[in-house]
C-alpha cells in the first residue's frame, strides 16, 4: 500500500465525516470507494464501512443532542425497524435484476430531490432570516 | 406517527441492504416529508438511526470475519474530525438552506445509482 493510497484513504474519511455531519447521513457513499481502493473486496468494504460508520455517526449523533437536534424515540423506532428492513432488502436483492433495482430507486430518489429543493426554495423565500 | 416511523426505517433497511449505502440518504428526507421534521432535527436523528442500523450491521458481518479492524481505523478517525467539522458547519446554516443543500446531494445520489 503506497503512501498516497494511505492519504487518498484519511482524505476520503475526512470527507465522508464532513458529509456525515453536515447532512446526516453515514458517510458510506465515499467510505465504500476508500476502502476499495485500499484493495478491501466489496463484501469486506462494505462491511467495514459499517464499522467506520459507528463512530462518525456516533460524533455527529453526540453532538446534535448538544444542539437539541435529536429524537431519541423516533431514532430507536427508525433504527430497529431498518434491522428488519435489511432482511427484506436481502431478499429482493436476490430475487430481482439489480440494475432494474438501482435505476428504479434512483428515479424515485430523484424525485424526492425535486420535491426537497421546492420546499426548500419556498421556505427560504417565506422565512429568508430563520435559522 | 409511531407507524410512519416505523415505515422510515424498513424503506431505510431495504435501500441499505440493497445498493450497500447508509440509510441516513433515504432517512432524511422521509422524515422532512413524511413527518414534517425541521431539517436539522431530521439530520440529527438521522444519525442516531443510523448508529443502530450501523451497529447491528457490523455486529452481522463481523460474525463471517468480513470487518477489517485496522481499515475501519484509517477511514474512520479521520472521520470522526470530519463529523466534528460537518456539525459546526451545518450549525450556521437556516433549515431551508440545509434542506436546499440536501436536495443536491440526493440528486447526485440519484443519477449515481441511475448511471451506474
Amino acid at each position: 500500500m503506497s503512501t498516497w493510497t494511505i492519504v487518498a484513504a484519511l482524505s476520503l474519511g475526512l470527507a465522508a465525516g464532513v458529509l456525515s455531519g453536515t447532512f446526516g447521513v453515514g458517510g458510506g457513499i465515499l467510505f465504500v470507494p476508500a476502502l476499495v481502493a485500499l484493495g478491501l473486496g466489496q463484501v469486506e468494504a462494505a462491511a467495514t464501512s459499517l464499522l467506520a460508520i459507528v463512530p462518525t455517526a456516533a460524533t455527529g449523533a453526540i453532538r446534535q443532542h448538544g444542539a437539541g437536534n435529536v429524537r431519541v424515540r423516533a431514532a430507536l423506532v427508525i433504527g430497529v425497524a431498518s434491522i428488519f428492513g435489511a432482511e427484506v432488502g436481502v431478499r429482493i436483492a436476490n430475487a430481482v435484476d439489480e440494475s432494474v433495482l438501482r435505476r428504479a430507486f434512483g428515479v424515485l430518489l430523484l424525485i424526492v430531490a425535486v420535491q426537497l429543493a421546492i420546499q426548500g426554495a419556498r421556505d427560504r423565500r417565506r422565512y429568508p432570516d430563520v435559522p | 406517527m409511531l407507524a410512519r416511523l416505523a415505515l422510515i426505517g424498513l424503506v431505510t433497511g431495504v435501500f441499505s441492504a440493497l445498493f450497500g449505502v447508509g440509510g441516513g440518504i433515504v432517512v432524511v428526507p422521509l422524515l422532512i416529508g413524511l413527518v414534517a421534521f425541521p431539517a436539522h432535527a431530521a439530520t440529527g436523528t438521522s444519525l442516531a438511526a443510523i448508529l443502530i442500523t450501523a451497529t447491528a450491521g457490523v455486529a452481522l458481518y463481523a460474525g463471517r470475519g468480513d470487518v477489517r479492524l485496522a481499515y475501519a481505523a484509517l477511514v474512520g478517525l479521520p472521520a470522526i474530525a470530519g463529523a466534528l467539522i460537518g456539525t459546526h458547519v451545518q450549525q450556521r446554516l437556516s433549515g431551508p438552506t440545509l434542506t436546499l443543500a440536501f436536495a443536491v446531494l440526493l440528486a447526485s445520489v440519484a443519477t449515481w445509482l441511475i448511471a451506474g
